[in-house]
C-alpha cells in the first residue's frame, strides 16, 4: 500500500508540472487521465475476475448526463456537473447490476456488451432528444464558480481532473484493501468458499459494480466538458473495449497501471494521427503490439521485470 | 505640454498595429479535414487529391500573397472526439493560420465552435446543413458553397417540373445531421409544390450502414412512384448497387440530389432516368464550362493524377482556396497591410465574389455562400463506361437560397409553384 501511494504521488507530481512546462499537454492529459478513470472501473472488475465489455455504456451516461443539464440552461457548475455524471452512472448501475451480478466470466462480459448496445442504439435512434449520430454539443460550463476563457479553462479542467483522479485512486486503494475489496479477489479465487463464509458474492460484485460504474460515469461527464461535444460512440462496444485493453496495458489489477496505461495509449494515439493522417490505425496497433510483445504483464510490471534482473 | 504625451501615443499606437498586422509569415499552414478511412473515403480522398493538386499549382505561383502553403489532413473517419482533438492540436501545435472542416455536417456542427473558441477562420467546403448559420452567428466560420435548403429545393423543383405525374414518395437518408435535415427540407419543399403527394416511407440506416436489405425490401413491396436518397459517397454506391441487384432501380424514379459524386464508380449499376443532383453546380462535363480551357485542363490533369474524373467535393476543394486566395488578397488591400490578421480575413469574407472551376459564388453577410445548382438526368451513352447527366438544369441561387434571417424550413413551406419554370432557370437539352 505504501509504495502504491508515494509511487501515485510521485507520478500526479510529476503530472501536475507538465501542462505548465508544456501547455498544449493540457487537454491531451485531461482526456487521458479522464479515460484512466473508466480504466480504473475495469481494473476493479478484474479484481473478481470479472470483465465488462459494456463500460461505455455508464461512460455515456457520465457524459449525456453531463450534455443534458447543459442544454437545459440549468448553468450547473463543472464542479457540480461531474460528481452528477457519477452518481446517475451509479443508480444505473445498481438497476442493471441486479441481474447483471448473477453471471460471471464470459457471460457477465456479454450482458455488459448487450446493455451498453442497447444504449447505443437508443442514443443513436432518438434522434429528437439525443441529436442521434451527431450527438450534442456541451456548452463550455463555468469552473468553480468562475467563467473562464479557453486556456484557462482548459488549465483548470486539467488539475480539477488530476484532483479527481487521485481523490479516486487513494479511495479506491482502500477499497480494494478493505475487507469488501478483499472479497473481490475471494469471487476470482473461491466464490464457494466466500459464500461459506456468509458472504455473499452476488452482493460482493454488485459494490464493485456500482463502484466501476461510478468512476466511469465521472469519466464520461469530465470528457464531455473538456471536448465540449457527446456522441453515441460512447456507449459503443470499440470504446468498452477499449477501456479493458488499456487495463490490461497499464498492468491489470493496478490502481498505477491504469493511468499509465490511458495515458501511454493516449501519447500514441495523438502521434499516430499527427505523424500519419492516411494510416494511423496501423501505427497505433504496430505500436500496442509491441507493447504487448514486451510488456506482456502490463506496463507497471515492466519495474519488476528489472528488479529482477538486478537482484 | 501637450505634444509630449502625444508623441509618445501614436509611437505606442504605431508599435501596436504593426505588432498586431503582423509581417509575412515563412508559411501558411491549413488544416484540412477530410474522410482518409471508413466507406466515406471514397468520397474524402478525392477530396485530399484535389487540395494536392490546387496547393501546388497555388505554391507554384508563390502561394498566397508571396506565402507558400503547407498542408495538415486530419481523418474525419477517425470519429467526433478525436477529430476534435485532432482539430484542436493542428491549431494549437502546428498553429495552422486557417482551417478547412468539414465533409459531414455532424463533424462540422461539431467543430464551428471550437472555430470559434480557438479564433481561427474556418472554412465549412463541404458540409451542408443550414442550421449552421441559421441557428448560430458566427464570427470565424465561412462557407464557400451552398447549404442543403438550395440543393433539396433545386431537386424538388427539377422532379416537379420534369416528372410531375407521381403520387407516392419515400426517402432513405442516412442517420444523421444531414441525412435528417436534407429529407426535412426535401419534403417541405415538395409538399409546398404538391401538396396531395404521399409519403409512404421514411426511412433513416445508418451512416456508414454495410447492408440496405432491409430498406430494399420495404421499397419493393412499397412500390412509391418515387424514392429520395440524399446519401453520398459510400453509402449510396452500396445503396445503389444492392438496389440493383434487386431490381428496384427500375421500379421507381430515383432522385439522388448528391449522386453526381457516384456516378463513375456505379459504372453500369446506374440505369437511365435517375435524377442526379451536383451540390452546386458541379459537373466534369458542365454544359456551360465543359469546353472551357481552363475547366478541361484541370479535368485532364487531375484524370492523369487519380485515374478519375473530378467529382463536386473536388470542385468545392477548388471553391475553398478560391475563397481563401482571393480574400488574403481582398484583406491585404482594404486594411494596406503586407499580411492580414485573422479578423481582417473574415472581414474580407463578406461580401466576396469568387470563382473556383464553375459558376461564381459569392459570400452573403450571414457568412453562407451562394451557389449555383445543378440538377440533371441520367443517361448512357457508348463513349463513356458509366451514366452521364442529360437534360440538365441549372438553377441560380438567388432563386433557390434561403433569404438571410429566415430560417429554410419556413421558407421552403412557402415556396410557390411557379418558381419550377421560373425563367432564370437554364436548361440545356439532350446533345448538348
Amino acid at each position: 500500500m505504501r509504495p502504491e501511494i508515494l509511487l501515485g504521488g510521485a507520478a500526479a507530481f510529476v503530472l501536475a508540472i507538465v501542462p505548465a512546462l508544456v501547455p498544449w499537454t493540457a487537454v491531451m492529459l485531461t482526456i487521458a487521465l479522464a479515460i484512466g478513470l473508466s480504466v480504473l472501473g475495469i481494473v476493479v472488475l478484474l479484481r473478481a475476475g470479472q470483465v465488462s465489455f459494456g463500460h461505455g455504456l455508464y461512460y455515456a451516461t457520465g457524459a449525456y448526463t453531463v450534455a443534458f443539464l447543459v442544454s437545459a440552461r440549468l448553468s450547473l457548475d463543472a464542479l457540480i456537473l461531474i460528481p452528477l455524471g457519477g452518481l446517475v452512472a451509479t443508480l444505473i448501475a445498481l438497476a442493471f447490476g441486479v441481474f447483471a451480478v448473477r453471471y460471471r466470466d464470459i457471460f457477465f462480459a456479454m450482458i455488459n456488451l448487450a446493455i451498453s448496445m442497447v444504449a447505443f442504439a437508443l442514443l443513436e435512434k432518438l434522434y429528437h432528444i439525443t441529436g442521434g449520430g451527431d450527438g450534442m454539443n456541451v456548452a463550455r460550463p463555468t469552473l468553480g464558480g468562475v467563467r473562464l476563457g479557453r486556456a484557462a479553462f482548459e488549465g483548470w479542467m486539467f488539475y480539477t481532473t488530476l484532483a479527481t483522479v487521485a481523490i479516486a485512486s487513494f479511495l479506491v486503494g482502500r477499497y480494494l484493501d478493505s475487507p469488501l475489496g478483499r472479497a473481490l479477489e475471494a469471487v476470482k479465487s473461491n466464490e464457494t468458499r466466500l459464500e461459506y463464509l456468509g458472504v455473499s458474492g452476488n452482493r460482493v460484485l454488485h459494490v464493485g459494480y456500482a463502484i466501476s460504474a461510478a468512476l466511469a460515469g465521472i469519466s464520461g461527464a469530465i470528457i464531455a466538458i473538456v471536448n465540449g461535444h457527446v456522441a453515441p460512440e460512447f456507449a459503443y462496444w470499440v470504446r468498452s473495449g477499449e477501456f479493458v485493453f488499456i487495463a490490461i496495458l497499464g498492468g491489470a489489477g493496478n490502481v498505477v497501471g491504469a493511468f499509465a496505461g490511458s495515458i501511454v495509449f493516449e501519447v500514441i494515439r495523438n502521434h499516430a494521427a499527427a505523424f500519419a493522417a492516411d494510416y494511423w490505425q496501423t501505427i497505433l496497433g504496430l505500436s500496442l503490439i509491441v507493447i504487448i510483445m514486451f510488456a506482456p504483464d502490463g506496463l507497471t510490471q515492466l519495474r519488476f521485470i528489472r528488479r529482477k534482473a538486478q537482484s | 505640454m501637450f505634444k509630449r504625451p502625444f508623441d509618445a501615443l501614436c509611437a505606442l499606437m504605431l508599435l501596436m498595429s504593426s505588432a498586431l498586422a503582423a509581417d509575412k509569415p515563412k508559411e501558411l499552414v491549413v488544416g484540412i479535414t477530410t474522410f482518409l478511412s471508413g466507406p466515406a473515403s471514397v468520397f474524402g480522398v478525392p477530396g485530399k487529391n484535389a487540395a494536392d493538386l490546387l496547393i501546388a499549382d497555388l505554391n507554384a505561383k508563390g502561394g498566397i500573397l508571396g506565402v507558400p502553403l503547407r498542408p495538415i489532413f486530419i481523418d474525419e473517419g477517425a470519429g467526433i472526439n478525436q477529430l476534435m482533438s485532432e482539430y484542436r492540436r493542428v491549431v494549437l501545435n502546428e498553429k495552422a493560420d486557417v482551417m478547412l472542416a468539414s465533409i459531414s455536417s455532424a463533424s462540422c456542427l461539431a467543430l464551428t465552435p471550437i472555430a470559434e473558441d480557438l479564433k481561427v477562420p474556418n472554412i465549412l467546403w463541404d458540409c451542408s446543413t443550414p442550421r449552421i448559420f441559421e441557428d448560430n452567428d458566427y464570427k470565424y466560420s465561412v462557407r464557400t458553397q451552398a447549404h442543403s435548403g438550395a440543393e433539396m429545393l433545386a431537386a424538388a423543383l427539377y422532379l416537379i417540373r420534369n416528372k410531375p405525374h407521381f403520387k407516392t414518395i419515400a426517402g432513405v437518408n442516412q442517420d444523421y445531421a444531414a441525412g435528417r435535415d436534407q429529407w426535412g427540407l426535401f419534403l417541405v419543399a415538395l409538399k409546398a409544390l404538391k401538396p396531395d403527394v404521399e409519403v409512404v416511407a421514411e426511412l433513416f440506416p445508418k451512416f456508414g450502414a454495410p447492408d440496405y436489405s432491409t430498406e430494399i425490401t420495404r421499397l419493393q413491396a412499397l412500390r412509391p412512384d418515387v424514392i429520395v436518397n440524399t446519401s453520398w459517397g459510400g453509402d449510396l454506391d452500396t445503396f445503389v448497387q444492392q438496389a440493383a441487384a434487386r431490381g428496384v432501380m427500375t421500379q421507381s424514379t430515383f432522385v439522388f440530389p448528391l449522386g453526381e459524386s457516384s456516378l463513375e464508380r456505379l459504372g453500369n449499376a446506374m440505369p437511365p432516368g435517375v435524377i442526379i443532383g451536383g451540390r452546386g453546380d458541379h459537373y466534369f462535363l458542365h454544359p456551360k464550362y465543359a469546353q472551357q480551357p481552363a475547366f478541361r485542363a484541370f479535368v485532364t490533369r487531375y484524370r492523369e493524377k487519380t485515374n478519375a474524373y473530378p467529382i463536386y467535393p473536388v470542385l468545392h476543394m477548388a471553391q475553398a482556396f478560391a475563397a481563401l486566395e482571393d480574400a488574403y488578397e481582398k484583406a491585404a488591400q482594404t486594411n494596406n497591410v503586407p499580411w492580414p490578421s485573422s479578423e481582417q480575413l473574415m472581414a474580407a469574407f463578406r461580401g466576396l465574389k469568387f470563382r473556383g472551376l464553375t459558376s461564381e459564388v459569392t459570400i452573403r453577410e450571414d457568412n453562407q455562400g451562394l451557389e449555383d445548382q445543378l440538377i440533371g438526368t441520367t443517361i448512357r451513352v457508348p463513349e463513356y463506361d458509366f451514366a452521364i447527366l442529360d437534360r440538365i438544369s441549372i438553377y441560380p441561387a438567388k432563386l433557390v437560397t434561403t433569404p438571410v434571417g429566415e430560417r429554410s424550413a419556413d421558407w421552403l413551406s412557402k415556396i410557390k409553384p411557379e418558381i419550377a419554370s421560373d425563367p432564370s432557370i437554364e436548361t440545356f437539352t439532350a446533345g448538348k
